[in-house]
């Protein structure tokens, strides 16, 4: 039997850049790189949902998240401090799993940096990582330990390469690329690693109960229709089908 | 005593998981022995196998919920074949949830039912996110009398039918399935609804309208279950918004014999043990021994 939604006490829920929050966990949570944890930091029936967040990182049982504040329940759970508690469902979905090859670029849109924190982690290989962002860059100083090379662009110039991160990567120096990130960035990426290299992405998608039971949460893929929480997050970018 | 005899089936407790919000049942018993349950109404199942909607699906509102899945399911015979051998196996009671684009459909699927030893169908003809969900069949009595009517020539099982909120008028809609062979019914599907996306100036959904459920909706759907259960002499289950024991109290006083618990799954895996506890808790605390002494009881 799995647990339960279950409590989770803040350690640190703190803003890295302009509504982008590090929230710290302490207990002994478990999961593996590209899964994902539900979180609710609010009682009563408004907002109705939890909110899937993937792992950015666990040590020594804490868990670490990275979240941006979209809506409602990000918002809420942005004010919560130190010692308050969070409801917690989780480890869901598939992580990355075992990736062939010796060189690797991760490649993040925003933050869709989140879960390749703990894949760079826990990789047993030569890391780069590119990681766009729409004006200043964050997390960065947590990855230097576990890459080789940051390469970072801003969409406004602000910090690094001015453009689109995809236009920083050669697909052909790297084993495999893995990436998270918004849709467009991915479908980009895909096209940029066809033929070239084994691309993993990390999907995102609206999703009720987590677990596989609403079907709320599918994209489509070369098998049907697939849930994001359940056979995914993480989706060969072969199987990934971004229009009709 | 939770135990209840709806239609001849023996229930263990009147909390039954709502179709379309427990899928088979699998992803839910890692969670919890799903055997505890009084019953589960199975995914919507149609004739033919299909994919669902594409798009955005869920959509969430102050204390409710707008989906638009598109009854994705494995088809009558994928069920039969691969989900209905691990139900069987479970010691809680099934209902087979059946929807359909024609009538042709709904027979045809009922008959294949019918073959097996699911011990109960639910005929949905409520379903508003699909052509073929049956809502059609919903709205007005003479579609629904055609369709029900066509369902119980093949099938002597216990069959319910499954109202929608967006009937006309939900006491005629009741009568009609009764008259028309309907042995049960359970009330209400969700709420048609819409939500628009300011930003891209567009519905949310693709279909641009989709099903409202959720606690939002059960003073509503409470009522229609109280309106019902005054105007028909067969058992109903009460379907809306159920979140808690309490819940589920207030709609067997309403006149409900059984309960289904719906979106409150998506919120927590095992809600429907903590509203079976909680009844059996209430029960014991007020010196029920029967829930008969209480269904319907603001009516009386």
């Amino acid at each position: 039997m799995k647990d339960s939604y279950r409590e989770g006490k803040i350690i640190i829920n703190e803003e890295v850049a302009k509504g982008v929050f590090k929230l710290i966990l302490e207990g002994n949570f478990t999961g593996a790189p590209g899964q994902f944890y539900m979180l609710r930091g609010w009682n009563g029936l408004d907002p109705f949902l939890p909110r899937p967040i993937s792992i950015a990182d666990i040590e020594d049982g804490r868990l670490t998240l990275l979240y941006e504040v979209r809506g409602k329940g990000t918002h809420i759970i942005s004010k919560l401090s130190p010692g308050d508690s969070l409801s917690l469902l989780g480890p869901l979905g598939n992580g990355f799993g075992k990736i062939n090859g010796d060189r690797m670029a991760l490649v993040s849109g925003g933050i869709g940096i989140a879960p390749l924190l703990y894949l760079a982690k826990e990789m047993d290989a030569q890391v780069d990582l590119y990681s766009g962002f729409r004006n200043g860059p964050y997390f960065m100083e947590e990855f230097k330990p576990f890459v080789n090379e940051i390469k970072v662009s801003t969409e406004d110039g602000t910090f690094g390469h001015k453009g689109f991160v995809t236009e920083l990567l050669i697909p052909e120096n790297y084993d495999a690329v893995i990436s998270c990130g918004p849709m467009p960035m991915m479908e980009a990426l895909k096209d940029q690693c066809r033929d070239k290299t084994e691309l993993m992405l990390s999907m995102e998608s609206h999703m009720a109960c987590g677990i596989g039971a609403c079907l709320g949460c599918t994209i489509q893929t070369i098998r049907g229709m697939e849930r994001v929480c359940k056979e995914g997050p993480v989706f060969n970018a072969r199987e990934v089908i971004f229009h009709d | 005593m939770t135990r209840v005899n709806f239609c001849g089936v023996e229930f263990k407790n009147p909390v039954v998981a709502a179709s379309g919000t427990f899928g088979f049942g699998r992803e839910f018993q890692d969670y919890f022995d799903i055997s505890k349950l009084g019953g589960i109404s199975s995914k919507g199942l149609t004739l033919n196998k299909k994919e669902g909607n594409k798009g955005r699906r869920i959509h969430e509102t102050p204390a409710g919920l707008m989906n638009s899945i598109g009854l994705q399911n494995p088809g009558v015979e994928g069920f039969i074949q691969d989900e209905w051998p691990f139900m069987k196996g479970l010691d809680t009671v099934v209902m087979a949830n059946l929807g359909g684009g024609t009538v042709e459909e709904y027979v045809e699927g009922a008959r294949l039912l019918d073959k097996t030893d699911v011990p109960i169908i639910e005929l949905n003809i409520s379903c508003p996110n699909v052509k073929e969900g049956g809502m059609a069949f919903g709205i007005q009595c003479t579609p629904a009398s055609i369709v029900v009517e066509a369902v119980r020539e093949v099938t002597e099982k216990p069959l319910v039918v499954k109202l929608s909120p967006n009937a006309e008028n939900i006491v005629e809609m009741a009568l009609a399935c009764v008259d028309a062979g309907a042995d049960a019914l359970s009330l209400v599907n969700t709420f048609n609804a819409l939500a628009i996306d300011i930003r891209k100036r567009r519905p949310v959904f693709n279909n641009m309208t989709a099903g409202l459920s959720g606690p939002a909706i059960k003073p509503i759907a409470l009522r229609m279950v109280y309106e019902v259960s005054r105007a028909v002499e067969v058992p109903i289950i009460g379907i809306g918004g159920i979140m808690n024991w309490e819940d589920a109290i207030e709609y067997i006083m309403a006149g409900a014999s059984l309960v289904q618990v719906g979106s409150a799954n998506f919120r927590k895996p095992d809600i429907c043990l903590d509203i079976i506890r909680g009844i059996d808790e209430y029960m014991e605390l007020e010196g029920i021994g029967d829930l008969e002494e209480i269904r319907g009881i603001i009516g009386r």
